[in-house]
């Protein structure tokens, strides 16, 4: 009689810790999956399919591992401490591998994310049918999937909750990473000690075991340095200035003579071929406009576009619209910054505006005789609005009668359907369009796009100083290579934003 | 459903908890609407007499769109003698708006289907407002882009991920895919059909539905009933339908008959040159920015704080009297032709004089409560795991319907403060019980519960909510439970009472904006052709 209660008690012991188990292992499964895309969007931009593909790719291999567990048939818990400590390693250096793996550019990163992703997916997936397996000898059936299942859930609630919330903002990605692996590590232990008399290598797999939790705690502990020495490799040089404002990231880096601006990880100039995007930007549409007197800027707080600007002795007046305070701090007061720019950003003629370009454009009832639109690549839902017909409606009300503006419009190499989709777009918005192209080895090929009410025709002389651009070469800028010719493209609207899964599906084909 | 109800509490409580560990108190707001004093003065009729008579061709009582619409076509058959006479401080009635520093969002209705090719005045009115561009009545007409909503429309919270659009995808099973499809088909079906006659199986503005039996028996059943028959018992297919009755109807599959259910899936026909068929009108104030159009154009003859106790007519005239708050006395109105557009279950507790049939007919039906909480959020809601903010989310565990962001349709290119309007219809428990609670429970248990539920996919809403503004509608939306919306009883509404004409989406048994123009325009053009002035038809 005593014998059986004993028995029936650390049966239920053994219940609960399993349980315990599973709670563990959903929450560091959802981990995972939530880190992986998270360092997806961090290191391939503010993408807005990074975390679906990453979740769907996640489903997808859990449902393959939870299909393999039907071929383990011995053993059910040495197989378990098995997957356990390989969850806990893949896991736990998933982050700091793919960081890594970006940083130092090896191998394809994609596929590594995935394959990662994947591997954990599949190793997951055979963990919940295992559990269920080991417990099924002693519940009934029913009562155990609901019990299982509501651990499960309950495990990817508690960090569904906690990720956004404590660790990612308080631990960084790479150290939640080992973190969660340490989680799993202790759960294999743990298993080890409670099944010790059913288990027969016990010795090899507890040698595994602490030899797991040694390395990820080295891990966890080392994570700081080496998320800095990654960032040192992702961004190659000395990093100079780097600040997190509240609209952006920004770092500066410099090599030799070679100064480079980085917003959230992109590349915004190279200081040895800035002139080249920026002569671009400006002079095709400026030089022709002798009766100009007052320019918009919107965007460019690097102030490179307003160098190009006060070239021109008859501007009287440029207006500067930049969101973030910092950038023009920044670019009006470091030494060697406003020599890159040759201090335009303390120009007298110069007004600089910190504010939302849009709410700046509806509040005020300016015009100018140009404007320049250099926003950022519409990567996301918020600045697609920016590249949309209204917005350039609202544009072309600030436009003095014979007035001109001028947009980038990413590349019409790598993204030629987004280049022609802004041209349509524009000329939706009433204006007649003048596509353009030069080449910024930084960047490659760029696209640009003069557009006005009235037709426009290329400068036939320069008359200010110039280090890219010539008269004959301005003309051949307008001509598109076939690799580049116009195709047919929708509009972007704000209901469709057709712009921002373009863009997004044309670059994912060029980033790694 | 169990265990999601476990989790669902759990959730709550855990988000809960960590506010009150973290001792966050409860953002500061306003509980409004559900105004009760009123309510019974209307049963107590302890008036004063009126010190005045005020004469005036048409009068029009309540601001709702119903009564708005009535005033917009009475301008523009050339008809300007109407005074518009309101209960509240602000007319809309349940398209009303608020408005803060952040920005202007719906205290009720928040948006517009494309208009169905039948909804003719709906299109012309859109047309007058500068919404819709081009020929009114053209199959594909182009609309104003600021308005249709901007993309991303929708999304779902599910196991804890954000999916895009509606249907539940994320671990739905291949086999209830199937019914999804099989399901759309037969809606689509339904969208089709026509009886001998050209008419629309199921037509917006419904009165223009088919009369025949065969659609007409829909209305005996429940939604739910009618899923089963017809072998549908996916539970996300369930999940999704109901839904929509709850958002539209303000009651579920359970109790929403089943011709009223298929009528939201099948009604649906309007196009666009510049938008899919699947796209909507909003704007932050929701429907309220065409009552704000309207209000202005009528501002001169409107007169709000107006309470309607009594309604009469006799060989001469009909008559209203009114307690006006702003004056502080009673007044009476006497006009050729009334405009009813209140909700029509007032008018027994009004009109003494009227009939027997037409007092059975304005109490068939009763209505579900609504509450509508905006919050005011420091920064935009985290996106979350999965699909990005869109301009409606929906969280898939949930009593209540979700959220949509007022600022989505802004230009903007950083994201800043905004305010979230979440809508809970009161679906689950019988009216009046529903109704008592909604009305005595306190403004801190709403916002409790509504921070637990959007907790569970924003787990930082209570630290950035700094406001949240319950209002409470008592009577939202008329309930189309079986036998409802075609009820014998329910038809002599239609008709009127003499120098009575009813404009109110009650007459309709479906609380939509569709429902409620019709009606405004079809009394509106009742009372011209009562006062011999030349019209056509908006209605078609
Ligand atoms: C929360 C909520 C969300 C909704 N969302 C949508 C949506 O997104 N899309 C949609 O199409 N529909 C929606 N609806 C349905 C909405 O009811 C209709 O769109 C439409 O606003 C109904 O207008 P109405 O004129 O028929 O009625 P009401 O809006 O009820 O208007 C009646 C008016 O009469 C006034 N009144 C009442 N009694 C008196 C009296 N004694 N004297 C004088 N005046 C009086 C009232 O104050 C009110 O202004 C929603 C409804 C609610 C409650």
């Amino acid at each position: 009689m005593a014998e059986q209660a004993a028995g029936a008690a650390s049966s239920r012991r053994l219940q609960f810790a399993l349980l315990a188990s599973v709670f563990v292992v959903a929450a560091c499964g959802l981990a995972y999956e939530l880190i992986a895309g998270a360092l997806a969007s961090y290191l391939l931009g503010d993408s807005v399919t990074q975390f679906s593909t990453v979740i769907g790719a996640y489903l997808f291999a859990m449902g393959v591992g939870s299909w393999l567990s039907k071929f383990v048939e011995r053993d059910l818990i040495g197989r378990f401490v098995q997957i356990e400590l390989a969850v806990g390693l893949l896991g736990g250096f998933t982050a700091a591998g793919l960081f890594v793996a970006f940083a130092a550019h090896a191998g394809p990163f994609r596929v590594l994310l995935y394959g990662a992703v994947f591997a954990v997916g599949v190793l997951v997936g055979l963990e919940i049918p295992l559990v269920m397996r080991i417990l099924k000898r002693d519940v009934a059936f029913n009562e155990l999937v609901a019990r299982v299942l509501s651990f499960d859930y309950l495990g990817a609630l508690a960090v569904s909750i906690l990720f956004p919330l404590l660790l990612a903002p308080h631990l960084g990605l790479v150290r939640t990473g080992f973190l969660f692996g340490l989680l799993n590590a202790a759960v294999a232990l743990w298993a080890l000690w409670l099944f010790r008399d059913r288990l027969a290598r016990r010795t090899g797999l507890l040698a595994a075991g602490l030899s797991s939790v040694a390395v990820l705690a080295g891990g966890f502990a080392g994570a700081g340095q080496l998320t800095t020495m990654a960032e040192g490799w992702i961004y190659a040089d000395d990093i100079i200035h780097a600040e997190n404002t509240p609209y952006q990231r920004i770092v500066v880096t410099r090599w030799r003579d070679d100064v480079r601006l980085f917003l959230n990880q992109n590349l915004q100039f190279s200081s040895k071929d800035e002139y080249r995007y920026h002569e671009a930007l400006v002079h095709p549409g400026l030089a022709g406009m002798a009766h100009a007197r007052r320019v918009l800027v919107l965007g460019g707080g690097d102030g490179f576009a307003v160098r190009e600007i006060l070239k021109y002795p008859n501007i009287e007046a440029v207006t500067l619209v930049d969101l973030d305070p910092a950038m023009t701090r920044l670019f009006s007061s470091a030494s060697l910054l406003r020599q890159l720019n040759g201090d335009a950003l303390n120009s007298p003629k110069l007004k600089v505006v910190n504010a939302d370009a849009v709410r700046w454009l509806e509040d005020h009832a300016d015009a100018f005789d140009f404007i320049v639109a250099d926003f950022p690549d519409p990567s996301s839902y918020s600045i697609g609005k920016l590249y949309s017909a209204p917005f350039y409606r609202l544009l072309t009300r600030h436009l003095a009668p014979h007035g001109r503006l001028v947009v980038q419009a990413t590349s019409p190499f790598y993204a030629r359907q987004s280049f022609w989709t802004v041209v349509a777009t524009l000329e939706d918005a009433g204006l007649k369009t003048a596509p353009y192209h030069a080449l910024v080895p930084s960047f490659g090929e760029w696209g640009y796009i003069l557009a006005g009410r009235e037709a426009y025709a290329s400068p036939e002389t320069y008359t200010v100083p110039l280090r890219f651009l010539t008269a004959q070469t301005t003309a051949a800028m307008f001509d598109f290579p076939a690799d580049m010719a116009r195709v047919d493209a929708e509009v972007n609207r704000l209901n469709n934003q057709v712009l921002v899964r373009t863009f997004e599906s044309e670059w994912r084909h060029v980033v790694r | 459903m169990k265990r999601r109800d476990f989790l669902a509490s759990c959730a709550a409580l855990a988000v809960a908890g960590c506010g009150e560990v973290k001792g966050a108190p409860l953002p500061p707001g306003e509980l409004a609407g559900g105004n009760l004093e009123r309510g019974h003065r209307l049963r107590e009729k302890n008036f004063a007499r009126p010190t005045e008579v005020r004469r005036v061709p048409v009068l029009i009582v309540g601001a709702g769109i119903g009564g708005l619409s009535a005033a917009w076509r009475l301008e523009r058959a050339g008809f300007r003698d109407f005074a518009i006479l309101e209960l509240e401080s602000s007319v809309g009635g349940n398209s009303r708006y608020g408005e803060n520093a952040v920005s202007a969002y719906p205290l009720g209705a928040h948006y517009l289907p494309l208009p169905t090719r039948e909804s003719r005045a709906v299109r012309e009115l859109l047309a007058d407002l500068g919404a819709l561009q081009g020929d009114p009545h053209a199959a594909r007409p182009s609309y104003d882009e600021r308005l249709l909503c901007h993309a991303p429309q929708e999304r779902l919270h599910i196991s804890g991920l954000w999916q895009d659009g509606l249907w539940p995808r994320l671990g739905v099973a291949a086999a209830e895919r199937d019914q999804y499809v099989r399901f759309q088909e037969r809606m689509a079906e339904f969208r089709e059909a026509r009886d001998g006659q050209g008419r629309r199986a199921f037509a917006l503005p419904a009165a223009l539905s088919s009369n025949e039996p065969r659609w007409r028996e829909l209305d005996r059943i429940t939604m739910r009933q009618w899923l089963r028959d017809n072998g549908f018992d996916s539970p996300h297919l369930h999940w999704y339908v109901n839904y929509a009755c709850r958002d539209d109807f303000g009651v579920g599959i359970g109790e929403a008959s089943a011709w009223a259910g298929i009528h939201y899936f099948a009604c649906r026909n309007g196009e666009a040159a510049n938008a899919a068929a699947d796209s909507v009108l909003t704007a932050p104030e929701g429907n309220g920015w065409i009552v704000k159009r309207l209000a202005q154009r009528y501002a001169d003859r409107t007169i709000t704080g107006a309470l309607a106790f009594h309604i009469g007519q006799n060989r001469r005239a009909a008559s209203a009297d009114f307690l006006l708050e702003h004056e502080n006395r009673v007044v009476r109105y006497e006009a050729e032709q009334l405009v009813w557009a209140a909700p029509l279950f007032v008018l027994p507790h009004v009109a003494p004089e009227l009939p027997a049939s037409l007092v059975a007919a304005a109490r068939a039906g009763d209505h579900a409560p609504w509450l509508v909480a905006n919050l005011t959020l420091a920064e935009m809601p985290s996106s979350g795991a999965g699909a990005p903010l869109a301009w409606d989310n929906v969280l898939y565990d949930s009593p209540a319907l979700g959220y949509v962001v007022a600022t989505h349709q802004r230009i903007a290119a950083a994201p800043g403060p905004t305010v979230l309007t979440y809508y809970h219809a009161f679906s689950a428990e019988p009216p009046k019980q529903a109704r008592e609670r909604l009305l005595n429970t306190p403004r801190e248990t709403w916002a409790r519960q509504i921070l637990a539920d959007l907790g569970r996919a924003h787990p930082e809403i209570g630290q950035v909510t700094q406001r949240l503004d319950v209002f409470r509608h008592g009577h939202a939306m008329i309930r189309p439970v079986p036998g409802t919306i075609w009820s014998a009883a329910r038809q002599p509404l239609a008709r009127g009472w003499e120098r009575v004409h009813f404009a109110h989406a009650d007459v309709s048994g479906m609380s939509l904006f569709e429902e409620a123009n019709y009606r405004g325009v079809r009394a509106a053009e009742q009372v011209l052709r009562r006062l011999a002035v030349r019209v056509g038809t908006a209605l078609g």
